[in-house]
């Protein structure tokens, strides 16, 4: 299916299209209202755009000097290529351990690299302590944005998940008190947590330390508990100071919540007395996006979720009909360099209105490389083939003003004969499911244009 | 100086009026400008299609059409855009370079051009202004509410000097319509339901006149507001400021 295919599911209801679009729109402007009190924040924005390239333009280096800093701290540091790889070293680090119950808290990373399909397939009760993550866990789907995985079930439907697994009252819609019930289920899972999973947002070159990034402060409550702490990232996440840390700790927030700061931005430098501490640094894919000059600064991002409360069709279309880990925008560029045939439709998902690039705290061109997406998809002969023909013909009539006069001539007459059912069917017409067609005038302006006597016919 | 006047295709099609408009509007100003009738189309919707390549003839017309001109003017800003930004794929002849930097849309040439920043003229309805986000994003006519709550721009201010115009507040001032080129046909589904969406901010808000710089957005929100028969009259600001000046 493609995105228009599966948006279409989604907008089917209306009243709940509303209410998300609704949703998102009021956390993107909360996020205008923390970006306005900030004078500084596009200066802000260059600078942590300009700290993101550097290192990406030098990214070998900060790896090692990375890899050097932690293992200096006692960390064990793994190397992934890929998705498969990364689930191994998971597999491999809890067997080593005798662990059969985990707690994760929050990473789109494992949710990119399948690691707890993986996991409970091997035997192991993965348990995601996130909040909104907790409740798709429940109800077996994937995440619908990146910051607020849960973003397209409203208290009811929460309501319900809980009552179903959790056993609380059919019918409790109080967040409050599913909350709660939450909490209770989760600290239980915590005590018996032997590892604890969790993502990175940040990756200090010079120190070796991994900075996680919550609201809730369940990366820390799990790693706390723990024995062993394995913390997931993608190899982009370094930064090259700790004084670079706090560019990133200021936009971060603020561009996708409209908070200052999370409520914890904990460091993870050295295992504590007796416990281990494991970071896996994985590729899958990123080092071939490294590798193409137009796509390349897609590898900025740091997973804000900006790109997607702004974006007018994410927000009509809901996170999965991207059917990609990273929906929006963001994701509708990072995808086609995973699997181009699968991932074609996204970067057509977009009316290129450009906001997306204005919002991004990292000042990545969205729209831009979406706009270069499609031509390479084009070249790489992944468009439908209607659009492809109609395309080439409608060209062939542009680029010569004898053709493209007559055949308006003939297309306006048409539109004007023809019965109005005939031009407007909707089984074949899509512009007619909701619009009508303009007015098809007599004379088109080059016509008009002809005729007037004062005007010379260059 | 030589002016030549840029009418796109759908609006050489479709919106005669418009055209009209953008050339008396000129000639008002000061500036009789040229309808070479060698152009046709910018290349864009084969170029938003992913079929770049094939646009390429269609860049050469308009370049063709267009390098003996010190200005090409027209209304659309994201034609005007597409020019600017996206002729990049053709050899940088002298000729492409003078026609991508001198492509204008109509109101940035009449604001940065010919500095005309108040058109005097009275026009006592409620007008609710779309703004196209190739024109404000792209080519930085009008304010942007992810950087800054102060709503301005060149149409707004030019609208604004009009007597008895009130321009409507809507409550999201610069959120796309959902046109998007061939989006509008590709994404049927979510290019309405913006539409609808965008059409309701000027209705709740007490728009009467809906009008903006760009006929492509136009065009697809008055196809909403037809089919759902509301009360608003669809009109491009040309047709607004060349209907109110005394020439």
């Amino acid at each position: 299916m493609s995105h228009s295919e599966r948006s279409d599911i989604f907008l089917l209801d209306a009243e709940r299209t509303t209410w998300h679009d609704e949703t998102l729109w009021f956390v993107r402007e909360k996020r205008d209202k923390a970006v306005y009190a900030t004078p500084e924040f596009q200066k802000l924005r260059q600078l942590a755009s300009d700290i993101k390239d550097h290192t990406l333009s030098r990214l070998d280096f900060y790896l090692q000097q990375f890899e050097e800093n932690a293992r200096r701290n006692g960390v064990h540091v793994h190397w992934a290529a890929d998705a498969t790889e990364h689930n191994a070293i998971v597999l491999g680090l809890l067997r080593q351990h005798g662990a059969t119950r985990v707690v994760k808290s929050k990473s789109m990373l494992t949710e990119e690299c399948h690691l707890n399909p993986h996991l409970l397939a091997n035997g192991i009760e993965v348990i995601d302590t996130d909040l909104g993550e907790r409740i798709i866990q429940l109800r077996e789907e994937a995440p619908s944005h990146v910051v607020l995985p849960a973003i397209h079930l409203k208290k009811e439907d929460v309501g319900d998940t809980f009552h179903k697994y959790l056993g609380t009252e059919k019918g409790n819609n109080d967040p409050q008190q599913l909350t709660e019930t939450a909490r209770q289920h989760l600290r239980e899972k915590f005590l018996a947590g032997q590892v604890a999973i969790s993502g990175v947002n940040f990756a200090v070159a010079e120190t070796g330390t991994v900075v996680v990034c919550t609201n809730e402060g369940n990366a820390d409550l799990g790693v706390n508990l723990a024995q062993v702490h394995i913390a997931c990232m993608g190899m982009e996440k370094l930064i090259p100071r700790l004084s670079d840390l706090s560019v990133f700790t200021r936009i971060l927030t603020r561009s996708a919540t409209g908070q200052p700061i999370t409520t914890y931005t904990s460091h993870f430098t050295r295992p504590a007395e007796g416990k281990e501490l494991h970071i896996v640094i994985v590729d899958n894919g990123r080092t071939q996006q490294l590798g193409r000059p137009d796509f390349r600064a897609s590898l900025k991002c740091i997973r804000c979720g900006a790109c997607m409360n702004t974006c007018p069709v994410y927000r009509r279309s809901g996170g999965h009909s991207y059917d990609f880990t990273i929906p929006g925008p963001i994701g509708a560029i990072l995808s086609p360099n995973i699997d181009m045939r699968k991932h074609a439709s996204l970067p057509f998902a977009s009316t290129l209105c450009g906001s997306c690039t204005d919002v991004c705290p990292v000042k990545i061109d969205i729209h831009t490389q979406l706009y270069k997406w499609r031509q390479v998809l084009g070249e790489a002969g992944k468009l439908p083939a209607s659009k492809k023909w109609s395309m080439r013909l409608l060209s062939r009539v542009l680029a010569k003003p004898g053709m493209y006069s007559a055949g308006g001539k003939v297309a306006r007459q048409a539109l004007r004969l023809l019965p109005h059912g005939l031009t407007h069917g909707q089984g074949y017409n899509p512009w007619a499911i909701a619009r009508e067609l303009p007015e098809p005038p007599q004379q088109s302006f080059r016509e008009w244009y002809a005729q007037q006597p004062q005007n010379d016919k260059a | 100086m030589k002016v030549a006047l840029f009418v796109p295709c759908y609006v050489d099609q479709f919106y005669p009026q418009v055209a009209i408009a953008s050339l008396q509007l000129l000639e008002k100003l000061g500036v009789r400008a040229h309808f070479p009738k060698q152009q046709t189309c910018c290349g864009q919707p084969m170029a938003n299609s992913g079929c770049e390549q094939d646009a390429k003839p269609v860049y050469h017309n308009f370049v063709d059409a267009f390098q003996d001109y010190d200005y090409v003017v027209g209304p659309a800003g994201s034609c005007v855009y597409h020019v600017r930004k996206h002729f990049d794929i053709i050899e940088q002849t002298p000729a492409v370079q003078h026609v991508r930097t001198n492509t204008l849309e109509l109101f940035d040439f009449i604001i940065n051009v010919l500095g005309i920043t108040e058109i005097p003229g009275s026009f006592p309805h409620k007008v609710g202004l779309h703004l196209s986000c190739h024109g404000q994003r792209g080519l930085h006519q009008a304010n942007e509410s992810e950087m800054t709550p102060v709503r301005d721009g060149q149409l707004r201010r030019l609208l604004s000097g009009l007597q008895g115009l009130e321009l409507t507040e809507l409550t999201r001032n610069d959120e796309c319509c959902g046109f998007g080129g061939t989006f509008c046909v590709s994404e049927a589904g979510i290019s309405a339901r913006m539409g609808q969406d965008r059409v309701q901010d000027h209705v709740r808000n007490g728009t009467q006149v809906l009008t903006g710089g760009d006929m492509s957005c136009l065009m697809h929100l008055e196809g909403i507001v037809r089919r759902q028969k509301l009360p608003v009259r669809v009109l491009h600001a040309a047709e607004i400021l060349n209907g109110v000046i005394i020439g």
